[in-house]
Parts: C-alpha cells; sequence; structure tokens
C-alpha cells in the first residue's frame, strides 16, 4: 500500500507524468529530459529522485551517463494514468448525452 | 459498454471517437455554442467552466477557463480555422497549465449515423514526444477527480 501511495503521489505532479511520458519513447540522461522541460537540472533531478524512489523508473550505468527508463511498474502506472484520462473524457461526453437529451425535449415539447 | 474509442494514429495523432443519439445539428452547436459548452466540457464533479467565449467563424476566438471553486484553475485559449455547420470544426488549440502546451490541431467531424451521430476527432500534435507529454499531463483536472474517486475505493 506503501509502494502504491508513492506511486500516486509521484503521478500527482504534471512535469513527473511528462518525464515518464517522454522515458515511454526510450531511455534518456538528466540532460536530455531537462532540455525540452525549460527546467534546471537540480529541479529535473529532484523529480527523478521521487520517481525512483517510487519504483516508476530506473537508472543504469553507462560510463560516465545514468541513462534512465520506465520500470515495469512505471509502464503500469502510464498506463493506469491513460485509463483515467480516458475515465475524464468519457464523463464530460456523459454529460453532452445529458445536455443533448434535454435540448431534445425542449425542442420536441410543444406547449 | 463504452461508446468512446481513444487511440493513438501514426506518431503525432490522437483519435477520439463517440457515437450520440441526437442529430449532427444538435452535436455541432453542442460544440460551438458557448452557453451549451459550459455545461459538459467540465471535467469532474465541482469543476466548472465560468469563462467560455467560443467565436464560431472561421478566424474566431475560443477561450474556455476552468475553475475548481476553490482557487485552482487553468485555461486553453484556440482559433477556429474552418468551420462546415453541423458537419466539421477545425480548429488550433493550446492549454495553460499554467505553461504554455505546444499546439493541438484539432479536426472534429460529426456523421449522421443511423438516428445519432458518430463524433470522429482527431487530434494533430507537433512530435510523437508532445503526443505523449499531452496524454500525460491534459486533463489535469481529470486526475484529480480520479484519484479522488480511488482513495475512496482503496
Amino acid at each position: 500500500m506503501d509502494g502504491l501511495d508513492a506511486q500516486f503521489a509521484a503521478l500527482a505532479d504534471p512535469t513527473r507524468r511528462a518525464i515518464l511520458a517522454r522515458l515511454s519513447l526510450g531511455e534518456a540522461t538528466v540532460n536530455e529530459l531537462a532540455d525540452p522541460f525549460e527546467m534546471s537540472q537540480p529541479a529535473i533531478s529532484q523529480h527523478l529522485k521521487v520517481l525512483e524512489d517510487a519504483g516508476l523508473i530506473v537508472r543504469r550505468v553507462d560510463g560516465t551517463r545514468r541513462p534512465r527508463r520506465l520500470s515495469s511498474t512505471g509502464i503500469e502506472a502510464m498506463d493506469r494514468w491513460l485509463a483515467m484520462l480516458r475515465t475524464a473524457l468519457e464523463k464530460n461526453y456523459d454529460r453532452l448525452d445529458e445536455v443533448l437529451a434535454a435540448t431534445g425535449k425542449k425542442k420536441g415539447e410543444k406547449r | 459498454m463504452s461508446k468512446m474509442t481513444l487511440k493513438t494514429e501514426g506518431d503525432t495523432h490522437i483519435l477520439v471517437t463517440r457515437r450520440f443519439a441526437a442529430t449532427p445539428e444538435a452535436v455541432y452547436r453542442a460544440h460551438t455554442d458557448p452557453e451549451l459548452i459550459k455545461q459538459w466540457l467540465l471535467g469532474p464533479p465541482g469543476w466548472s467552466m465560468p469563462v467560455c467565449i467560443s467565436e464560431a467563424r472561421p478566424g474566431g476566438r475560443m477561450r474556455y477557463e476552468w475553475s475548481n471553486g476553490k482557487g485552482a484553475g487553468f485555461h486553453l485559449t484556440g482559433e477556429y480555422l474552418e468551420l462546415d455547420p453541423s458537419s466539421r470544426i477545425v480548429h488550433v488549440e493550446r492549454m495553460y497549465l499554467p505553461d504554455q502546451t505546444p499546439d493541438n490541431h484539432v479536426e472534429t467531424r460529426f456523421e449522421r449515423d443511423g438516428e445519432g451521430t458518430l463524433m470522429t476527432m482527431r487530434m494533430t500534435l507537433p512530435d510523437e514526444q508532445t503526443r505523449a507529454t499531452m496524454l500525460a499531463t491534459g486533463m489535469e483536472h481529470g486526475m484529480e477527480a480520479s484519484y479522488v474517486r480511488l482513495e475512496g475505493l482503496v
């Protein structure tokens, strides 16, 4: 349960989700990650530490480089996140069904 | 049974389809009339859209502002590019979360499907990384509600 809490906390930040999304395309170093996010290296490193502690990413040693990649837990977390996004969209469209039903009814009513 | 599909296409597209039990005219109106948009394009319970500007003509502006009523909020701006009344909307939009996201180019089609309407929304992002990031950061407020629901379950 602790692990799950740590994962949710790690995912509750848009930058960390964006980092995971970037890593879903392949491994990357801190430098490579800092670039598109226009964030300082220490700031990115802090986010990476949270993701690592939550078990969502792992690091590899490659000479002086320390590229990060998604762990299998991280991949599952991204899948769960996408399912949530899907649910949010579905909720909007369910509400649109109600709006359409209400406007249709108003039109149909002849008083 | 889910009526919606959400999938990626190629490197830069996201495709959403959904069927509605209403005419293409009505579904198109619900996507362009600000008074109607405000009623459904909201995300989770508790969020509202206090500001909705939708100038449904080529070159017209879009601005949607969401609020949770407790000080949190974000907004989207965009421009309408092409409109074929009741059948097609082409627009470009970007979110401010608060940082500006890259432009999302969106084509939405409404086709008669039996008694109802099949909506097909095709988003085009600048590149694969932007698409991945958008899927991960989009619908910020949607996630909060999902977390609340999850917390209730755990």
